[in-house]
């Protein structure tokens, strides 16, 4: 149960970076040149794939082309739908 | 292509069974003004808008919309997990109970299916832009109805974020609206 919270505690870190990519990446396909809007977005971007890198080392991956151990763990419970968070 | 991420753009949590609200929320789950509509209709109309800025952005927010009809769908799912079929009846799900037992399907709110009747693709980038304007108002409108109906803090707290996607996505459209008619009225004469 703690190891479930610490997930879901993880996963809400990766939801919200996620979110402040995607802000900005809407933004930027109507400003792409604006510079400062591009460097958040690049450095949120690093952040992410750091973060979500250490999520899937610990929990599983999140997306398919991720590398899973043995057996396959992408397919485990529970679903997003499915989470208490 | 597309590929799937095994979370949620936004959490999804409901404090307690609460069947009349999931079915006011299949307004935006298989509604006119639904995620599922947004979804379809900007991804369908992105094929035929003349600059790069908008197919980039009617791609990325018919993407978001699909993330959003999920999590319309996981408020709906864990509104009704425990529900039994009587209680469905009393709250007037009895005839999706009928057809559906307690699986999604894309309807509104009174039961009508989905329809892409719902969504326009007119080939003017102009009037499609328009459309998605109006269309992310509806939506706004629909979830400041949907959050009047509810005291549950969980569902309010995520209705609320999607609320607040429709008014960004709304800023975006016009600014692609905006570049589009500068595009049209630049003459693109060289001599």
């Amino acid at each position: 149960m703690h190891d479930y919270r610490s997930m879901v505690e993880m996963l809400k870190e990766i939801q919200a970076l996620e979110f402040g990519v995607y802000e900005l990446a809407l933004f930027l396909d109507t400003h792409p040149g604006d510079r400062r809007a591009l460097e958040d977005h690049n450095r949120l971007v690093s952040r992410l794939n750091q973060l979500r890198k250490a999520f899937e080392d610990r929990y599983g991956p999140l997306r398919l082309d991720s590398e899973s151990p043995y057996p396959y763990r992408y397919i485990n419970d529970p679903w997003p739908w499915e989470i208490q968070y | 292509m597309w590929f799937y991420e095994k979370k949620l753009q936004y959490p999804a949590n409901v404090r307690r069974c609460d069947l009349a609200m999931a079915k006011f929320l299949f307004a935006q789950y298989g509604g006119p003004d639904s995620e599922l509509s947004a979804a379809v209709r900007y991804l369908t109309q992105r094929y035929t808008m003349p600059i790069p800025q908008a197919k980039a952005l009617l791609t990325d927010i018919g993407t978001e919309e699909m993330a959003h009809w999920e999590i319309i769908g996981t408020l709906i799912y864990k509104l009704t997990e425990d529900a039994t079929p009587e209680q469905l009846r009393e709250a007037g799900l009895g005839d999706h109970f009928a057809q559906h037992d307690k699986a999604l399907y894309p309807h509104d709110a009174a039961g009508v299916p989905w329809t892409a009747a719902y969504i326009q693709a007119t080939g003017d980038p102009i009037t499609d832009l328009h459309e998605n304007m109006a269309a992310e108002q509806k939506a706004r409108t629909t979830y400041e109805h949907l959050i009047s109906l509810t005291d549950d803090d969980g569902v309010i707290a995520t209705l609320s974020f999607l609320r607040e996607r429709e008014v960004v996505h709304f800023q975006r459209f016009g600014e692609a609206l905006m570049l589009v008619k500068e595009h049209y009225e630049h003459k693109h004469i060289f001599y």
